[in-house]
């Protein structure tokens, strides 16, 4: 009974005659039936908000039915239902009002409404309102995010209206937010659309740049007289000056229609070819046209008999340059907004500006680490013991492969990284020893040949590790927990990574400081540096101590190669990418000291780091232009390192 | 003191001779002369060789005698290369494009050429400009001159910035290692004006000579390495020979002492390693032609390591030894990688060589550190009767003086 009222008050203010017993949703579609049915995007327009502005509790179905094609018109009177597939022959048929089944009908007797791409966009922007109102608070974020996706000047309003009913805090700044946004770029009146910019010129989102962007973008237009007060001119621009050089102010004249164009040396070619008559052109034999001057002189022949446009003359050029008036000028309308949007657009500017700071530095001091880190083993053999390694970098593969290996027999990735650190300790520690006795035990006093017969070892690793893992990189797979980043503002983040390298860095300058200062060995190795005679006339067994300390550098060497395979893909060149940097770290920082070490790698990742920045597409560049650095600069101003040896071990 | 640099190096002579009998043999067998036993790719991979010999040569000299160890002369040999690849490169595709060009109606101007030979060249770096560096590719005995003289500028700054601040031994080693790093990388970037790492291309195709078969080329070619590394080798023996050679050697052995003699050690140094920058370069100007291909890869540290690889194997301190030891490791290197050694089946595990030849190498190399430091260079002192006396444990090297271990250890 209630129905019936509410249709028959519908069939009073409805011009439409419809059948008694239909309800108000089947009347507004009938009342458009002849758009849906008709199903184009130009005019579905009032179809789709004559249902969605209809206040009705079913609107939001209907319009969800009508974009997955499920509303179907009975052919017998015209009357548009939601249809169900029973078989491929056969739809049941339910009212949109009562939700009631209408009956069970053959697909012959029935005409499916299958509205297009673009109509089903417009339901779906239609739809937006609905669920920003969606009991349902995923629902209300999806219709945030598609906001964000297709911000539309029609979403303003019932994102405005669902505002005030949002109970989520969460959701409700985001709202408000995005509402801001959509004002800058879709709001009416000027005043609220400039509220909106100055609201936002503290944010440093990319989507604030993105909606600001567009209303300080400018256009170059050249005119004839006086430019027309309606335009919104940014500024005047004089041709000639850098903003404007002179070719490209006569390539807009050309463009405009308002100056006869350039004939370039294409042209005079082609214009050439096409008049050549009796193989000569203008004149001149087609033979003797290899020169531009040649060329000239019969393009000014014909251009005189008429047949090709005259050249257009330096005087001319700078005549129709003086005769027009170049201005750059806002696609944007309203001179308050785009002052607006320029003023928040430089504060924004400013604060991304120092934000990249930060970010660099914490690019840099992640770097710097990584380098240590690489380096840290070095100090030991290279710096404290004199000994060039060449294969240290090889050991830092070997402690990647390591971590590798044991991810094969330990799929819980925190447990394996846990066993492969020790692990990695160990093998490498084994291989330095074994490096140490055999090999260059008997080239202690030799450095340049322990250089290359270590480097010896190091192609003789690097090549069984091609054979026995293959070529391609493989994977070592950090724990979840490292997965991710620190995201301090859209600028700044760091990955949690890099922090874990940072901290296993600090740790192993502990470890390093701790074992040398703090420990029997560290006192042995100390004295045998020194003075070899006079710590073994102590007692001290030189052979014992060296080899345990090669051994040491070496493990450290290894556990730095899982570290560094968690960042980046273990490949058997995976330590020969280091071995430079390294060497280079140690040198810089000054041999036989770890804090020199501590610096160099800083200076140098730094270093690096800042000159990426002013380059930063290439960062090959920004290592060569590093490495020259501090060849020149360097070896130059303090060729004994940061921190230089002092004393009787210096000599050596 | 009036006796001749042969008379008191008869090796130079012996080298000499034994270098012109196997040109000539080379000569005879091959393709050029009718021959079917030595083919044309063979032929070119012997000019190669004895323009590595050359390298090692210089290489020899700058470590063997005067004790520097620089990781960066293939870097001086590569860019030998590309000095004399600009040019080819330059030449070739003049010709190629004049010559499509001139079957247009209207013959082409200068500027017309110049774009299109930019950009077949720069087409694949995505531009068609010349780079400043490329304003002498056209004219050959600029690029011949540059060949030399790039290459001596380099070694030259960097010399002069290095031995300027005494910088020596390892660390030496080290920034040349870093030098090198820093010219591939460099080269490896599309805007070095180089291509990028699509490096020079089409070498072997001599400008203005396609009429020419590949056999005699390469045959030209062959003469032309054997007659660089004949004067390379004396001239380099002729250094050595004199007082001049003495005073190196005696900075390879001691240099503090040399310096405190008088002598001007820093200039000795950068001489030396001017010097031989620019034999390196005239090395690779040879050998680039042959291969067709220059690429920064040539150019990476690693290729400079290889080349104290094969001197330390053939014997530094003697110039015979590097040139055997370069010889002997290219041709054994290629043979492995080539495919060409059999495979050896242990039941359990067959080792592939083209695989294993690497791990092989690196111990040899260590093996011959070790045990053997005079390479084999040092098994013509067990033929030739002339072995050092017995001093009592190994050598020490160059920067620890004439002292051998167990008399330092007295």
């Amino acid at each position: 009974m209630k129905q019936f009222l509410l249709a028959a008050h519908m069939l009073l203010v409805s011009t439409v005659a419809t059948l008694a017993e239909t309800g108000p949703v089947q009347a507004i579609l009938q009342e458009q039936g002849d758009l849906i049915v008709k199903s184009s995007r130009k005019t579905i327009g009032p179809a789709i908000e004559a249902v969605a502005t209809s206040g009705l509790p079913e609107a939001q179905a209907v319009l969800q039915a009508w974009q997955v094609k499920n509303i179907w018109m009975r052919k017998s009177d015209g009357l548009f239902f939601l249809g169900e597939r029973i078989d491929s022959k056969t739809y049941r048929l339910i009212d949109f009002d009562s939700g009631d089944t209408v009956g069970e009908y053959p697909k012959r007797a029935l005409k499916n409404i299958k509205p297009n791409s673009g109509i089903r966009a417009l339901i779906g922007t239609a739809l937006v309102q609905f669920q920003l109102l969606d009991p349902d608070p995923d629902r209300r974020m999806e219709a945030l995010d598609a906001i964000e996706r297709a911000p539309d000047a029609s979403l303003l309003a019932p994102l405005r209206n669902s505002i005030d009913g949002e109970g989520d805090a969460g959701i409700r700044a985001r709202k408000m937010r995005i509402e801001r946004l959509l004002t800058i770029a879709h709001g009416t009146g000027v005043d609220e659309r400039v509220a909106a910019i100055e609201g936002m010129s503290t944010d440093l989102g990319v989507d604030v740049r993105a909606a600001l962007n567009p209303l300080t973008r400018t256009r170059v237009m050249a005119f004839a007289g006086e430019i027309p007060d309606e335009l919104n001119v940014a500024r005047r621009l004089s041709p000639g000056s850098d903003d404007l050089p002179r070719e490209e102010a006569y390539a807009l004249l050309v463009a405009t229609d308002l100056a006869p164009a350039l004939v370039g040396r294409d042209a005079i070619r082609e214009a050439l070819v096409a008049g050549l008559e009796d193989n000569a052109a203008g004149g001149v034999q087609a033979g003797e046209l290899g020169t531009d001057e040649a060329r000239m002189r019969a393009y000014g022949m014909l251009a005189k008999a008429g047949t090709v446009p005259a050249l257009v003359t330096d005087a001319e050029i700078d005549a129709a340059l003086d005769a027009h008036v170049f201005a750059a000028v806002y696609a944007e309308t309203s001179p308050a907004v785009t002052a607006a949007a320029e003023s928040a657009l430089a504060r924004i500017a400013n604060r991304v500006g120092l934000s990249q700071g930060a970010d660099l530095a914490l690019d840099a001091l992640s770097l710097a680490s990584i380098y240590f880190l690489a380096a840290i083993g070095l100090a030991i053999t290279f710096g404290v013991m004199g000994v060039i390694n060449m294969a240290h970098g090889e050991f830092i593969m070997m402690g990647a492969y390591t971590g590798y290996v044991v991810q094969q027999f330990i799929p819980h990735h925190a447990v394996s990284i846990l066993v492969a650190v020790p692990l990695a300790f160990a093998v490498t520690f084994c291989a330095g020893v074994a490096m140490e006795r055999l090999v260059i035990r008997w080239l202690y006093n030799r450095p340049l040949e322990t250089l290359l017969a270590t480097f010896g070892i190091s192609i003789a690793l690097q090549q069984l590790a091609k054979n026995i893992f293959g070529t391609q990189a493989r994977p070592l797979t950090s724990p979840s927990w490292l997965d991710g980043a620190w995201v301090i503002n859209d600028v700044i983040s760091i990955s949690h990574i890099r922090i874990a390298i940072f901290v296993l860095a600090l740790i192993f300058l502990g470890i390093f400081l701790f074992i040398m200062h703090r420990t029997r060995l560290g006192l042995e190795t100390r004295a045998v540096t020194q003075n070899r005679r006079m710590a073994a006339a102590m007692g001290i067994d030189p052979d014992r101590v060296n080899m345990l300390t090669f051994g040491l550098g070496s493990g450290i060497a290894g556990i730095a190669g899982v570290a560094i395979g968690l960042y980046a893909k273990v490949t058997s060149d995976l330590g020969a990418d280091y071995i430079v940097q390294s060497f280079m770290t140690v040198v810089v920082g000054g041999v036989g000291n770890i804090w020199g070490t501590l610096l160099g790698a800083t200076g140098i990742g730094f270093l690096q780091k800042g000159i990426e920045w002013f380059n930063p597409s290439n960062t090959l560049a920004a290592q060569t232009y590093m490495i020259i650095f501090i060849i020149v600069v360097f070896i130059q101003l303090r060729p004994q390192g940061i921190i230089p040896l002092k004393g009787r071990a210096a000599g050596d | 003191m009036s006796r001749s640099m042969f008379a008191r190096n008869p090796s130079v002579l012996v080298f000499l001779a034994i270098l012109g009998l196997f040109t000539l043999g080379v000569t005879l067998m091959s393709e050029w002369a009718g021959s079917e036993i030595v083919s044309t790719s063979f032929v070119k991979t012997l000019g190669k060789t004895l323009c590595l010999a050359l390298v090692a040569v210089a290489m020899d000299l700058v470590w063997g005698y005067a004790g520097i160890l620089s990781l960066g002369h293939f870097a001086f040999f590569g860019l030998g290369g590309y000095m004399i690849g600009m040019w080819l490169m330059y030449e070739r595709t003049h010709g190629i494009v004049a010559s499509s060009l001139a079957e247009a109606t209207i013959p082409p101007t200068e500027s017309e050429i110049a774009g299109a030979i930019g950009n077949q060249i720069f087409g694949v770096v995505g531009s068609s400009e010349f780079p400043a560096i490329w304003a002498f590719a056209d004219s050959l005995a600029l690029q011949l001159l540059f060949v030399v003289l790039v290459p001596g500028l380099f070694a030259f700054v960097f010399g002069w910035l290095a031995f300027r601040s005494r910088v020596t031994g390892v660390y030496l080693s080290i920034l040349t290692q870093a030098m090198t790093l820093a010219l591939a990388l460099y080269l490896f970037q599309n805007d070095s004006g180089l291509r990028g790492n699509n490096g020079l291309s089409g070498l072997q195709n001599l400008p203005g000579l396609d009429h020419v078969p590949q056999s005699s080329i390469s045959i030209w070619f062959f003469w032309a390495s054997a007659g660089a590394l004949a004067l390379g080798y004396a001239f380099s023996a002729w250094i050595v020979s004199g007082k001049f050679g003495s005073v190196i050697r005696g900075i390879r052995d001691n240099e503090s002492r040399v310096r405190f003699l008088g002598y001007p050690v820093e200039a000795y140094k950068l001489f030396v390693f001017t010097v031989t920058a620019m034999i390196a370069g005239i090395a690779g100007a040879l050998y680039y032609p042959q291969a067709g291909i220059i690429n920064p890869a040539e150019v990476a540290p690693i290729a400079s390591i290889y080349l104290a690889v094969w001197v330390a194997i053939g014997g530094r301190g003697r110039l015979y030894g590097a040139v055997i030891g370069a010889a002997f490791v290219s041709l054994v290197s290629s043979w492995f990688t080539g495919g060409q050694a059999p495979d050896v089946n242990l039941g359990f595990y067959t080792i592939r060589w083209v695989d294993w030849w690497l791990v092989l190498l690196g111990l040899s190399f260590v093996a011959v550190t070790l045990l053997a430091p005079k390479g084999i260079g040092g098994l013509l002192d067990h033929w030739t009767g002339r072995l050092a006396p017995d001093r009592h444990g190994a050598d020490l090297g160059p920067d620890s003086g004439s002292l051998r271990e167990a008399e330092a250890e007295q």
